[in-house]
């Protein structure tokens, strides 16, 4: 049942969250109806930061078509780029040069890591404390400047192209990449210190915003959103893609469903992408860093679809081909849009101030969600 | 015993408190740790890396001469119509038309940095180069023709 | 020795020579008056860069450092910009009480400003009841946050303006019983006094225990009574934009940020009053020759630098810590520091009592 937009009872507030607010991150607008300060609804009204990516993607080749995906996750850029050009290989039917997996995978989980300390120290500076996010930016450029040594850009890199990897990596890659982990390693248990550990920030987020497994899977919520709940859905390891399974990691599950425990699982994600690098950075195989396509991609007629984790969840690429050299129709199934969903869900009868707390942990990324 | 929990949880987060101050305080004394870059300063330390994508030129040598035939894949590679292939047929020492490049127009306010036209280039006329201060007050600053006024195409370059 | 009490006495002589008694009166207080604005301008200005810089340090930044010698001139910098920055009124507000409730803020401030002991022999108006007054005039800042919040005529305003009223009325409590505390050790409610009883040592080290967690809710009530972070939901950037000032600009939105600072300084120097001694300097027992050389340092200087301390400590704060929620607040306030600081009162009383201290 919908009520209708606009009708209140006596004595509630309606105050507009957005789209220019501190705590959106974003052009995200939120109609919340208040009473006091108990949330009754939330309404996210999206649209601000339409692109109509899928409309462009059709007007362009399936090698250009990629740069735009950047542009939807911003912050996991690689791994959107990663599923497109998965998804045009799987048209093409082409073998990856075993280099080039490994590269793309060591990508993904250096961004996955980039996005969230970027989350972390967003989610901290929403809660009141601002010194995290600059810590946490501390160790993210690090990493872009890794990225940049390799791909030659900070956060839209275009590094994955059909085939394979736009350029072989950087000579130094391997030696930074290692000192990064070092540097992380060491700053780690800094983050345990100043935000998980605090009293305060427990207070803020256990108890906050429950979302219960069956509700997670209704309302198709996707990676450590869902997996806060308890949901199994990491793609890398139920549906595995290049080399993920060949590396042992764990999936990270918490039973919360509460805030505290979707903090809990990215921050013990990014441990375990930096056991995934560990495992790899020294086993880089030989060879080509892309496979022979041909100047022109034509993909054959019919259907393809493509799914990765992102650093938000489940990110589906799905390719309507006729035979082309453009896509006929294209499809993006992107996480932060069923998982902005459960908002209103997870969001009535809480506090304002646990409203930021939820969406912080639900890690909202806007250009995602309206792509 | 309801006291002593009590106690208890005063005494743990008064604990997880100091904690956090502890390590601001840390930081607020070490000011090695600091990692600001005074940017406009620090510009002739500033090293990028030498794959930066900054914009796109096209590399001439000492004899004002560039690699670029004119074949139109960079053209065709851009996903945004950044590039815009201007061709002339010139008249060759031996008496036979060839094609070349009268203008290479390169819109920087439409490049989105994605190096697909390098990759496309059959003949590594054209590169990426790490510059990134592009702000100008007149937009059509932005419209660059890459090759040099008076250039020629090298020698053995089809 | 050179001090602020003989700059007065003499100023005072001086003017009784030159002028009859009447005159003299008038002309003191217009000085007494200059001499709290010109404080506060110099205080807005520093306690502005000091933040910047210790929010800046920790967070292994640089700070301000371009305007003027090491960035020193910041603050003076961006009271030029606010002064030439056009002050809005928004549509539909209540234009008077808009425009009111920075001054009643900045007026508050400066009232405060009475019964503080700069120096020694250096105080405004020593009245025998300067504890009592200085909790009770601070009460007065709510109304000016209410005012505030009220003709906005905006959502987050008011709100921000309803959670500042709840939370500075129930933070007054602990911080009233703590201030109490000190009270019924000194047996005074006037600030010389108290400052006198500290001559032999500051009450946080002869007051065992119960001083010391009298101390600690003092500090953290007045954190949330300044309305500052972790405290400062009434402006909770994050939730509220900017809370109750959300819809000023100018120089009267700099008012409130002025008032904010002195806010600050006052309730740290009243806490170093009561709980450290005031301009009293550090002596250890019998060390003679080594209190020597600490009443040697000025009083002044034993002031500000406690109070700056305490400053510096209320900053740390706000630079490490998330932000309560308006629920957990008033628990906090309400289940925690209220009856720690309730039973510690009676033990104190107790202590006064059977002569415990020393």
């Amino acid at each position: 049942m919908f009520e209708e937009v606009g009708t209140t009872t006596e004595g509630d507030l309606i105050i507009n969250v957005g789209p220019q607010h501190p705590a959106t991150h974003g052009v995200l607008h939120l109609v919340i109806t208040l009473n006091g300060e108990t949330i009754k609804k939330v309404e996210p009204h999206l649209g601000f930061i339409h692109r109509s990516i899928e409309k462009m993607c059709e007007s362009l080749s399936y090698r250009q078509f990629i740069y735009v995906t950047s542009r939807m996750d911003y912050l996991s850029a690689h791994i959107n780029n990663h599923a497109c050009a998965m998804c045009v290989e799987k048209g093409l039917q082409l073998e990856i040069p075993p280099r080039a997996q490994v590269v793309r995978v060591l990508m993904d989980e250096l961004t996955r890591i980039a996005s969230h300390e970027l989350w972390w120290g967003a989610m901290a500076m929403d809660l009141g404390a601002f010194t995290p996010f600059f810590h946490a930016f501390r160790e993210r450029e690090t990493i872009n400047d890794i990225m940049e040594e390799t791909c030659g850009a900070r956060l839209t890199m275009n590094y994955m192209v059909p085939g394979g990897v736009m350029q072989d990596i950087h000579p130094d890659f391997q030696r930074k990449v290692k000192e990064f982990i070092q540097l992380f390693k060491r700053k780690i248990h800094e983050y345990d210190e100043m935000v998980t550990g605090n009293v305060i920030f427990q207070n803020r987020m256990k108890k906050v915003g429950y979302l219960s497994a069956e509700d997670a899977v209704s309302y198709g919520c996707s990676g450590p959103t869902a997996r806060g709940s308890g949901v199994r859905c990491d793609i890398r390891k139920y549906y595995p893609y290049e080399v993920y399974n060949n590396v042992e990691f764990e999936e990270i599950l918490e039973t919360g469903g509460d805030s505290f425990a979707r903090y809990m699982v990215r921050i013990r994600e990014m441990e375990q992408s930096v056991c995934i690098i560990e495992q790899l950075i020294d086993n880089i195989p030989e060879g080509d860093f892309q496979a022979k396509t041909k100047a022109v991609l034509k993909l054959p007629k019919g259907e393809f679809y493509s799914r990765v984790e992102t650093a938000r969840g489940e990110l589906g690429v799905y390719i309507v081909s006729e035979g082309g050299t453009t896509p006929y129709r294209i499809k993006f199934r992107s996480p932060g849009f069923s998982n902005l969903s459960v908002l209103d869900h997870i969001a009535r009868g809480s506090k304002l101030g646990d409203l930021v707390a939820m969406m912080g942990t639900l890690d909202l990324v806007i250009p995602d969600i309206d792509r | 015993m309801f006291i002593t929990k009590y106690i208890k949880e005063v005494y743990l987060g008064i604990k997880s408190l100091l904690v956090g101050m502890k390590r601001t305080g840390y930081y607020f004394t070490h000011h090695k740790e600091i990692i600001t870059q005074q940017y406009p300063d620090n510009r002739d330390t500033l090293n990028l890396p030498e794959r930066f994508k900054g914009e796109v030129v096209m590399p001439h040598d000492e004899k004002n001469e560039h690699r670029c035939t004119g074949c139109q894949a960079c053209e065709l590679a851009c996903p945004n119509g950044t590039i815009k292939v201007i061709t002339q047929s010139v008249l060759l020492a031996d008496g036979r038309k060839k094609k070349a490049i009268d203008k290479l127009v390169y819109h920087l306010e439409l490049c989105t940095m994605c190096n697909l036209c390098v990759v496309a280039c059959p003949s590594d006329a054209i590169v990426m180069a790490q510059t990134f201060e592009h702000s100008v007050f007149d937009r059509t600053k932005l419209t660059k023709i890459l090759n040099n006024p008076g250039s020629k195409i090298m020698d053995g370059i089809e | 020795m050179w001090s602020f009490s003989d700059i007065a006495n003499e100023l005072h002589i001086w003017l009784n020579k030159t002028f009859n008694p009447t005159l003299t009166l008038v002309i003191e207080m217009v000085i007494a008056g200059i001499a709290v604005i010109s404080l506060f301008a110099v205080l807005g200005l520093v306690l502005v860069l000091m933040e910047r810089k210790v929010s800046a340090w920790m967070q292994i930044r640089l700070g301000p450092n371009r305007v003027g010698p090491k960035g020193m001139l910041q603050s003076l910098a961006d009271t030029l910009k606010l002064l030439v920055k056009e002050g809005l009124t928004p549509n539909g507000a209540d234009k008077l009480l808009f425009n009111l409730a920075p001054f009643i803020a900045m007026i508050v401030a400066m009232l405060l400003m009475a019964p503080i002991a700069f120096a020694k022999d250096f105080q405004l108006w020593d009245l025998n009841i300067g504890v009592l007054y200085v909790s009770a005039v601070s009460s007065i800042m709510v109304i000016s946050i209410l005012m505030a919040g009220w003709a906005s005529n905006n959502k987050y305003s008011l709100m921000g303006a309803m959670r500042s009223g709840a939370q500075i009325v129930s933070y007054e409590l602990s911080a009233g019983l703590s201030i109490l505390t000190i009270v019924v050790l000194t047996g005074s409610l006037r600030v010389s006094d108290i400052i006198q009883s500290q001559a032999d040592g500051w009450w946080i080290f002869k007051g065992h225990i119960p001083a010391l967690i009298a101390f600690v809710i003092f500090i953290i009530a007045v954190t949330a009574e300044t309305n500052r972070a972790p405290f400062d939901l009434a402006e909770a950037e994050s939730e509220l934009t900017a809370g109750f000032h959300t819809e000023y600009s100018g120089m009267k939105f700099a008012l409130f940020f002025l008032a904010e600072y002195v806010n600050v300084f006052i309730v740290c120097a009243i806490g170093a009053t009561l709980f450290l001694g005031g301009w009293m300097p550090f002596h250890i027992g019998n060390w003679t020759g080594f209190n020597k050389v600490m009443d040697y340092i000025p009083s002044s200087i034993w002031f500000f630098g406690k109070t700056f301390f305490l400053i510096f400590i209320i900053m740390w704060f706000r630079w490490t810590f998330p932000r309560l929620r308006i629920d957990q607040l008033l628990n906090l306030e309400w289940k925690y520091l209220l009856p720690i600081s309730m039973i510690n009162l009676l033990l104190v009383t107790a202590m006064a009592i059977l002569k415990w201290h020393f």
